[in-house]
């Protein structure tokens, strides 16, 4: 031991609060000052240029005549860049390149293929005189035929690519001999992310035609990858930032690149820094959404309600590009299922290739989709039965020999979703608040009740295996502190928080001590995307990795140091103790950075067991199950259409939290999101493609006031994931919003009661008034028909 | 005349010269004043991340002098109406380092996942603890502007109910105050104009102002016209905005009824409306959220001549009218007469409205009205429908009923009207009448709604009428919906 030796360890007191602990956001003190910086709060740096964008104003066009000369010498413009000036590719898509920065030129074909595709961009000294020149373009057009909805796109055979087929047994078959049978449709409206903070991009030149680029995204390696391939640059020339973003929801996984590779172009090209924000209707209308669905289903079952067989046919609006459309649909099929064993299943999806802006991933991620079908066909085969619908879904769930195979022939091996439905109707009283519930309406004229308990399970992991590998890098300072830095990015969901409780348990030091950092493509390369709920899962065991290589190196000092067997050293909230003696851990580190001991490592981690064939649909794409219960209660106007949640009762498995103030916060956060979802957001396109719905005034997500005046979230306490997930704890942002659709399901048994429950209701999703009123007035005509 | 915007910030006199008079506070803050906590989130007046609480002079029961707070939006606030007032922000609260309590429980409660929204939360949460204008009301109302993506809202009406009270910080108004018009010129270089702005502090100079000018465009709150500038981006080479007029700003209780001046913003105009008539005091807690009533105005909603303008329906039921001025001259008319046609209003240049007469209703009159919106709160209507009816002996002697949503102006419904007069009060009237509408109107379909379900719930509203004269309980939402 060299100087510091005499040194008596000052034992820590600090209250030590690792994994499990329900920690505050660790941006909530700055997130309530106003002192939290996102990348529009950042100073703006000398000669900030502001780059605003021209828009296509067809949905399907040739542009015949594109004349910017007016846009150039416009009050302020420095830069207007179209397709021509692009030095690499035209492209800022993450799978297929076919996403273009600008709209190809008149030479080069010069198609449009959604209203308010990017064609050109303008930089300028102000914004208002970035936007302002934006008007000034001159641009001709000829149209050519346009598919805005599935409807057109099917007429025209438009798709993304092949329709997919999922199966399991022979479903036609089953129907043919099943005692009962049902068929119906309806059709599943799209989303806003509207997360608060919209797009925006900042980027400032470096030397040797590099570039900087602070970026409101999910995804910076991909936005990196991206702005290289735009400048014709290799990946090492850019970095690529993220701080936090003001929400993302999905909205900012592959949507964020086309305006930081306009900023970095900018940026490059006049040495100049350069800032993209569009304004918040710029950013609804260039921006991709949840994909809108038709769901057409033909269900043989008996007359227990059981069913036999499943044929299910899935169509969606992918927009103009692919995106992630593939994806995305691949995950409603995976989620067809839900909770039930299908003994007879075909699952047949088209993805349609329309007009309009390419939608893209959003909090499910297709799961929603394709689960709120399944739920709608276990409310028919109630409907058609007469019997309880909890009755019906509860014997078609997963359990029991032979009843374990997906559909996509992956074992349910961690199902709880029985257990969760028992817990939850009983604590909430189901069966009592339902007679209720139909006494009431018998009585009620105007108003009416309805109510639904529907379960969720959700299949975790990137179903595009190689997705699913994360890696972090920590530091360990002379002086003990500690820096964290891993790939996932923080969109408020505090996956921060989570890994920094995962590294100060690892090294059983108060969360104080470490450092929560930007994620920076310098610091972590080649990472995935902060989505399909991975955040936590990958970069945590990214990062505990990271720790435990540090912390075996330490060990191995301290066993030499102090010859002492390696089974006699513990890091504890005390601090280091060695062969009985605790040493301060600030003074442990010292002593280890004196005895030249490296303190920095990264860590890495990749999902084991999964594998899957998308050719056949078949594999294990998923590391385990989410599970979740939600039991909501309705109060319809039959007069108006008008609804209320009047009492939701949640109960969801998080396994072992790994922070439940934060997971609560998900849940609760997900379910009114997903409530947004299918009532009062409505995304309306006019028939010449153009987005009606694009601003806060006319798309509306939940206020305060729609959150049901009782509301009851629980985490369930006997969760615990049965894989090795980090301290077995499971993902959580994505599987609560799917709670939500008992809402919908509740909406519908009060619309059937206009009808005395006769017949079933055609509620498609939102259920806005106007869906609700027009709902109950085919039930009213067809109840007396 | 002055041509420097003086406000109070934190205490502090702020002078700004040269400014762009469409520059909005939002801007200011966010720009050249580097306080950046307060959020863009919509630009439109609609989310609530710009919330910021504005103080300006105002007297207490005693006649004394006091400061009045509200929570407004400064997204849609232009620079110059700050004049003469004080303003705080998100950055104002902490002290010392010190959270202020409502910071402090929002973190301690879990109150912010990804915190875009929650300056301005927080912001309509400490009005609540100073009792700034509306700030008082029921949570679901004080917070309806405030929208939040991430929570779900639950832990911030937890916040917001354990808000306690406390006094505002003391401001020095007088510091800032000017007794003369403030007078604004700016090239912009942009837009290619020279952009001007008064504000009068007198009616009459105010009527000469606008006689001078016709072509200006008048500001009041700033809730329709500031969304001219940051949405529509229209020019806008002059202004004059009236809310320093303080004749303008008198709501007047008389034997017949009230007056409201143009200036009235709805937060002023709310209890009193209530007692003329209750079910639209009920909607008007509806109408935009706390940050737009605290800044719009009734006159606003009128003059503006929107078909979807939630205030007109009713007040045409009522029976209000309309005083119009121009230079020395004054006109009134039938609120109805004033909507000629879509965007267009029986004004004459230089001509503006001065206040709105609302006439007591008689007793025993049935006053209904009813704003259909997808959303409850801080929704504009698809269908608004106003009725107000008399019902002597089992017979309908009056009926006068208006909509908005349903035409290209708010519009009475003549023919329902007509079918009802004379007829006894029974469902087989009511549904005749409810045809009759089909006469009045031949609505559009939208965004908001089709023209089918238009049609429909306006003809249900009738019904809806007739229902709750017998004590059917017909409201899904009576109230607002978080105490």
């Amino acid at each position: 031991m060299a100087d510091s030796a005499a040194t008596t360890p000052v034992i820590e007191t600090a209250p030590f609060q690792g994994v499990h602990a329900a920690l505050p956001h660790d941006s909530a003190a700055r997130h309530v000052a106003g002192s939290a910086v996102y990348i529009d709060d950042m100073p703006e740096p000398a000669g900030l240029l502001h780059v605003a964008f021209g828009m296509s104003t067809k949905a399907h066009a040739r542009i015949t005549r594109m004349d910017l000369s007016a846009v150039r010498t416009a009050p302020g413009v420095v830069l207007v860049l179209s397709a021509e000036d692009i030095p690499g590719e035209n492209d800022v898509s993450p799978v297929i390149h076919d996403d273009k920065l600008f709209a190809a030129s008149e030479a080069s074909g010069g198609e449009v293929y959604c209203v308010g595709q990017s064609l050109f961009a303008v930089a300028a000294t102000s914004i208002a005189a970035a936007r302002a020149a934006t008007t000034k373009a001159v641009v001709e057009y000829e149209d050519l035929p346009a598919a805005i909805d599935i409807a057109a796109a099917r007429d025209l055979d438009l798709k993304i690519e092949a329709s997919q087929r999922m199966a399991r047994g022979d479903a036609q078959a089953a129907l043919a001999t099943s005692p009962r049978r049902v068929q119906g449709k309806f059709a599943i409206g799209g989303q806003d992310h509207f997360y608060l903070e919209g797009q925006v991009a900042l980027a400032t030149p470096r030397e040797d035609g590099d570039v900087h680029v602070w970026s409101s995204t999910q995804h910076p390696t991909e936005v990196q990858h991206l702005i290289a391939r735009v400048l014709g640059r290799p990946d090492h020339c850019v970095t690529v930032e993220v701080r936090r973003m003001g929400g993302g929801f999905g909205g900012k996984e592959t949507q964020a690149s086309l305006f930081a590779a306009a900023a970095a172009l900018v940026a490059v090209k006049t040495g100049r820094p350069a800032k993209a924000r569009p304004d918040r209707d710029e950013d609804m209308v260039m921006t991709g959404k949840r994909h809108d669905f038709e769901a057409a289903y033909d269900v043989g079952f008996d007359d227990e309600g059981r069913l036999t067989g499943l044929s299910l046919e899935l169509a969606s609006r992918c927009g103009a590009t692919t995106d992630l459309s593939m994806a995305i649909n691949d995950r409603a099929m995976f989620h067809v299922d839900n909770t039930y064993f299908l003994p007879a299943i075909e699952i047949v999806s088209h993805r349609y290739r329309t007009h309009t802006v390419s939608n893209t991933a959003f909090r499910g991620f297709g799961g929603p989709q394709g689960m709120i079908a399944i739920e709608r066909v276990m409310d028919a085969v109630a409907a058609a039965t007469g019997l309880d619908p909890l009755a019906v879904r509860r014997r078609n769930l997963y359990g029991g020999e032979g009843r374990n195979l997906t559909p996509y022939h992956q074992v349910v091996e961690d199902n709880v979703a029985p257990q969760l439905i028992d817990e939850l109707a009983a604590s909430c009283a189901y069966e009592t608040r339902r007679r209720e519930i139909e006494a009431f309406n018998r009585s009620s004229p105007v108003l009416k009740k309805g109510i639904a308990l529907t379960p969720v399970k959700f299949g975790i992991s990137f179903t595009t295996t190689f997705l699913n590998q994360a890696g972090a890098l920590i530091h360990l300072y002379a002086d003990g502190s500690i820096m964290l830095n891993h790939g996932g990015t923080e969109m408020g969901q505090g996956l921060n928080v989570k890994i920094a409780q995962i590294v100060a348990s690892a090294f059983q030091v108060g969360i104080e001590r470490v450092k929560i950092t930007s994620t920076v493509t310098d610091k972590v390369p080649n990472t995935s995307a902060t989505a399909a709920s991975s955040g936590a899962d990958l970069n945590g065991i990214a990062a505990l990795n990271a720790a435990e290589t540090i912390k075996a190196r330490l060990v191995q000092f301290a066993a030499k140091t102090w010859n002492c067997p390696e089974h006699d050293i513990a890091f504890t909230p005390e601090g280091v103790r060695v062969c009985g003696e605790t040493f301060e851990f600030g003074w442990f580190i010292r002593q280890a950075y004196l005895a030249r001991v490296s303190l920095s490592s990264t860590g890495y981690y990749a999902t084991p067991k999964i594998h899957y064939d998308r050719a056949t649909h078949t594999g294990r794409p998923f590391y385990y199950f989410a599970y979740g219960a939600a039991c909501s209660e309705v109060l319809i106007d039959t007069l108006t259409g008008e609804m209320k949640v009047t009492r939701a009762d949640i109960l969801h498995d998080v396994g072992k939290s790994l922070n439940p103030a934060i997971d609560l916060g998900q849940i609760e956060g997900g379910f009114i999101q997903g409530m947004g979802w299918l009532t009062t957001e409505e995304l309306v396109y006019d028939a010449q493609g153009r987005l009606r719905t694009h601003a806060p005034s006319t798309y509306k997500i939940p206020t305060i006031g729609d959150r049901p005046a009782h509301l009851d979230v629980r985490l369930w306490k006997a969760g615990r994931n049965v894989e090795a997930t980090v301290h077995r704890s499971k993902a959580v942002g994505e599987p609560p919003l799917m709670l939500a659709i008992s809402v919908h399901s509740a909406i519908n048994h009060a619309v059937a009661s206009v009808g005395d429950y006769t017949v079933f209701p055609q509620l498609d999703a939102p259920a806005t008034p106007e869906a609700i009123l027009m709902a109950c007035e085919d039930v009213r005509r067809r109840s007396h028909a | 005349m002055g041509a420097t915007i003086r406000f109070l910030l934190d205490g502090q006199v702020q002078e700004v010269r040269g400014a762009n008079p469409t520059t909005t506070l939002l801007e200011h803050l966010r720009g050249p004043m580097r306080r950046t906590g307060t959020k863009e989130g919509c630009a439109e007046g609609d989310c609530g991340s710009c919330t910021v609480l504005v103080g300006e002079a105002a007297k207490t029961e005693e006649g004394g002098d006091a400061v009045s707070w509200r929570a407004v939006n400064s997204c849609i606030q232009f620079l110059p109406m700050l004049h003469g007032k004080a303003l705080l922000t998100v950055e104002s609260l902490a002290k010392g380092g010190e959270l202020h309590a409502v910071q402090q429980a929002m973190v301690d409660k879990h109150g912010s996942q990804c915190g875009f929204c929650t300056p301005g939360i927080v912001m309509s949460l400490y009005g609540r603890a100073i009792a700034a204008k509306g700030a008082g009301a029921p949570v679901g109302e004080v917070l309806a502007g405030n929208l939040c993506r991430c929570t779900g809202y639950g832990p911030i009406i937890e916040v917001a109910k354990g808000v306690e009270a406390e006094a505002a910080p003391a401001v020095d108004l007088p510091a800032v105050r000017d007794e003369t018009m403030l007078s604004l010129s700016y090239e912009d270089e942009v837009h290619g104009v020279t952009r001007t702005w008064l504000s009068p502090r007198t009616v009459d100079e105010l009527a000469q102002a606008y006689l001078a000018h016709p072509d200006a465009t008048i500001v009041a709150g700033a809730t329709d016209v500031g969304l001219w500038v940051t949405k529509l981006r229209k020019p806008l080479p002059t202004l004059i905005g009236i809310s320093e007029v303080a004749e303008l700003k008198a709501l007047e209780e008389t034997a017949e009824g009230l007056r409201i001046g143009a200036g009235v913003r709805y937060v002023d105009a709310i209890e009193a409306v209530a007692k003329l008539y209750p079910d639209l005091g009920q909607m008007m807690r509806r109408l935009g959220s706390t940050q737009v009533r605290n800044s719009g105005t009734i006159g606003g909603n009128i003059a503006n001549g929107s078909p979807i303008g939630d205030m007109p329906p009713a007040l045409i039921a009522a029976g209000a009218t309309l005083i119009l001025r121009r230079g020395n001259e004054r006109r009134e008319m039938a609120l109805e007469a004033f909507f000629l046609d879509y965007g267009k209003q029986d004004r004459r240049p230089g001509e503006f409205v001065e206040a709105v007469i609302a006439p007591k209703l008689d007793a025993g009159r049935i006053f209904k009205v009813f704003k259909l919106s997808k959303r409850f709160d801080q929704d504009i209507s698809a269908v608004c429908g106003a009725f107000s009816l008399a019902v002597e002996g089992g017979v309908v002697t009056d009926a006068r009923i208006a909509f908005g949503g349903m035409a290209g102006t708010p519009k009475r419904a003549k023919a329902c009207e007509a079918a009802l007069v004379g007829q006894s009060w029974t469902e087989a009237t009511i549904e005749a009448a409810m045809a009759a509408l089909d006469t009045d109107y031949a609505p559009m379909s939208d965004m908001r709604a089709s023209a089918a379900y238009r049609s429909l719930a306006a003809r249900n509203m009738l019904r809806k009428v007739f229902l709750e004269r017998q004590d059917v309980e017909s409201r899904v939402m009576p109230e607002s919906a978080v105490g």
